[in-house]
């Protein structure tokens, strides 16, 4: 089952730097009782991971809630307790990318704070596309940072697709209204729009997001059809300001968490799950071009919870 | 979003009042909404039990200082605290040794090392008058090359080429040959961004730490990073002997724990700050500013600059001397208060920058409080020279007279004379050197952190 191997390449990669929600959860019980600290231990562990003070008590009360209904006396159903509630928070968010065929072309829009990983997830994400029998087209639209046109050239010819860039200094907007025009003409499937990254207290530069949005609607009113914010998976409660600013902003479809290979385990993934309905389209699990999963709620949190 | 530290405190702890120190069980209670207030601010858990112990230790049996409630007093132990640990002895750059000096870079992907090797070159060219050679030594990352040759051509540093294929202990060597011919005064080493995890990575950088021995080895860090930021800066530390740590991002609207986390689990100074994109973007490490951040108070020196530089201190002095002199304070007085007042600038600004602002803002959103200046100075101009100096003179006519003048109902006339009465008490009080016992009187019922500490 081609489900089987995405739980054990997260669980792989998830756990590299250490397990840590349930690494010795065995011990918290001792002869059927549940000893008083766990869940004490257990929400350090999830405050640990960035889950955040909100959603690590909404999960702390599911369990307590379980525990008094005597719903657990083992170290297996705390476990499936704990599954239970993580999948009940992660599931309505875990929405994979669709690309219906009758949008041509389908424009997925990218964009995040600097430094997430934006041009990287672009690349993987065209690869990705690429495999699954859509032509992509990327568009340059980070005209600001040093080589940043660069980079995600050298990423279109890696995995092989067009690219239209401008330089630095270009207009981004224009950029990316070029690349939809041009995709129009060959009749490319999908464009991918690259733009360079922003935080988002920065208003002049939020308003030019706004404004490459603007533009594109001239194609077609719908544009962009996805708009993609990627978060670092390092990030702490500042992705769930992001997350907002951002949706403020341009209106965002989904979410795409980065980094998750490193230490870090992303449990901000669990914030804003409690916060927006944002759905998660993608994971990245390392620097490779192939290293970029769909989200799949169930796979995170038994890569979480382990046997 | 959050709730401010301020107001958690003063919840929990001004309640009890009327006692000279802090106890044991005020210490303990507001202990618990200091760690949830730090775990939101994205401070690394171990850290902050840690830095709460400490707190701890130095609230029980604090004096409460007449002027403050005890939640006050307690922030202010939490401040001073935190300001001590961020700042300990900020060391600046080290850069003696026999030039070259070197600064390897190092840290995660996109933490931001590239542009602060500009940054900072650009930094020790102006301010140190140094000249500087930078290199990367990132082989992997796509254009990452090229980004630093297009950054160190923007700042006017000499940028060593090196490309993809080659080693990056080979291209440092050469490097430090090169800037040892060019008799250059610092190298900096831009090094790739890798996860701790990568052990090949990590020896990989261990390596470069080794062929070039730098005086300065600078761990560069997101300042969003949430509680991954004391794992990272461990394995950064046990990998290489840091000297100082950059923390980059800072104009965003983070908390900034991971300040506090590195500060505490590398034991190494903060030297500096990225604060925006463009490369003189970068200043000198303030621990109060970032402190105050972390607790997240509002930019109260900044608030008091602005007021200073806004209010016309003539007019202010002469009021003074008016009070001093026990004449009487009316209502010309009190429309020049207002329309001072309306100088400031927004009601918004000020609350923006004020602790607990965005709260406030959010609660007044509903009364438009520069319509009410705008009302009470039109009421006041609708009246006699006479009526403004002796206020008493105005009836029931002449308030008829005043409404219709200024567009408004009696009511509201009413509601001004009332408004001026209890301003014109307040300044008795202050003429009369009651300052200090009227702001003590007041500490109770204005918002806490609204009062100037002393």
């Amino acid at each position: 089952m081609a489900n089987d191997s995405a739980i054990g390449r997260f669980r792989a990669r998830l756990n590299k730097g250490d397990s840590w929600l349930t690494r010795d959860i065995g011990s918290f019980f001792k002869a059927d009782v549940l000893s008083p600290d766990a869940l004490e231990e257990l929400e350090t562990r999830l405050l640990l991971a960035d889950a955040g003070v909100e959603a690590t008590q909404w999960l702390v009360e599911r369990l307590q809630a379980d525990i008094n209904l005597g719903r657990i006396k083992n170290e297996k159903q705390l476990r499936a307790s704990l599954k239970k509630a993580l999948v009940e928070l992660l599931a309505p968010i875990a929405k994979p990318l669709q690309i219906p065929p009758f949008i041509k072309p389908y424009i997925l829009f990218v964009a995040g704070v600097n430094g997430v990983g934006k041009t990287t997830t672009i690349g993987k994400l065209a690869l990705r596309l690429k495999r699954e029998g859509k032509s992509v087209m990327l568009a340059a639209g980070d005209t600001f940072r040093a080589a940043a046109v660069q980079q995600l050239e050298t990423w279109a010819q890696r995995v092989d697709v067009p690219i239209l860039a401008q330089g630095e200094g270009a207009d981004s907007a224009s950029v990316i209204y070029d690349a939809v025009q041009s995709a129009k003409s060959r009749g490319v499937d999908v464009v991918i729009a690259d733009t360079a990254g922003r935080l988002h207290t920065q208003s002049h530069l939020m308003e030019e997001l706004r404004k490459i949005k603007r533009v594109l609607q001239k194609h077609d009113p719908y544009a962009p059809h996805e708009v993609l914010l990627v978060v670092d998976a390092t990030t702490g409660g500042n992705a769930l300001t992001q997350a907002i600013q951002f949706h403020e902003a341009i209106g965002l479809t989904g979410l795409a968490i980065t980094k998750l290979d490193g230490t870090a385990k992303g449990g901000i993934l669990l914030a804003i799950a409690r916060r927006m309905a944002l759905p998660v389209r993608f994971v990245g699990l390392g620097e490779a071009a192939e290293d970029l999963e769909p989200f799949d709620a169930e796979a995170y949190a038994e890569a979480l919870i382990g046997e | 979003m959050f709730e401010n530290l301020t107001t958690r405190l003063s919840r929990v702890l001004d309640s009890i009042r009327g006692q000279g120190r802090l106890t044991e069980d005020q210490v303990n209670a507001a202990a618990r909404e200091l760690r949830m207030a730090l775990l939101e601010a994205d401070v690394a858990l171990p850290v902050v039990k840690e830095f709460i112990d400490k707190v701890k230790v130095r609230a029980l049996g604090a004096e409460i200082l007449q002027s403050l409630t005890p939640g006050q007093q307690f922030l202010k132990v939490v401040q001073q605290e935190l300001t001590e640990t961020l700042g300990g002895n900020a060391e600046p750059l080290n850069l003696r040794q026999q030039p070259p000096a070197i600064i390897l870079m190092a840290g995660l992907q996109g933490s931001g090392k590239t542009t602060s090797t500009g940054k900072l070159a650009l930094w020790l060219k102006e301010r140190e008058k140094k000249n500087v050679v930078v290199v990367s030594a990132d082989v992997y990352r796509p254009a990452a090359i090229e980004q630093l040759r297009i950054v160190a051509g923007n700042v006017g540093v000499e940028w060593f080429p090196s490309e993809v294929g080659q080693q990056p202990v080979a291209i440092a060597q050469a490097a430090l040959a090169h800037a040892k011919k060019q008799y250059a005064d610092v190298l900096i080493v831009d090094t790739a961004g890798r996860t701790t995890v990568d052990e090949a990575m990590m020896k990989e950088i261990a390596e470069l730490h080794a062929a070039l021995n730098p005086v300065e080895t600078l761990f560069v860090v997101d300042s969003m990073t949430g509680q991954d930021a004391a794992k990272t800066a461990k394995a950064f530390g046990d990998a290489l002997p840091l000297t100082g740590v950059i923390l980059t991002k800072v104009d965003g609207d983070s908390r900034g724990g991971a300040a506090l986390s590195v500060r505490q689990v590398t034991g190494r100074p903060i030297k500096f700050l990225g604060v925006g994109e463009k490369s003189d973007r970068l200043e000198i490490f303030h621990p109060d500013r970032i402190a105050n951040r972390i607790i997240g108070q509002g930019d109260v020196l900044g608030l008091i600059e602005e007021t200073a530089r806004k209010v016309d201190h003539e007019k202010a002095q002469k009021l003074a001397e008016k009070l001093k002199k026990n004449k009487g304070f009316d209502l010309a007085d009190f429309r020049e208060q207002m329309l001072q007042m309306q100088n400031m600038g927004s009601m918004q600004s000020i609350l923006e920058k004020l602790p607990g602002g965005a709260q406030m803002q959010e609660q007044i959103k509903s009364v438009d409080a520069e319509k009410q200046i705008r009302r009470t100075v039109a009421i006041i101009n609708s009246m006699t020279p006479q009526e403004r100096r002796f206020p008493d003179l105005i009836k029931a006519s002449r308030k008829r007279r005043i409404a219709a003048g200024a567009g408004v109902e009696v009511q509201q006339v009413n509601q001004l004379l009332r408004q001026y009465e209890t301003t014109k008490d307040m300044m008795k009080k202050f003429a009369g050197g009651g300052m200090a016992k009227m702001m003590r009187s007041l500490a109770g019922r204005l918002p806490p952190g609204m009062m100037p500490r002393r």
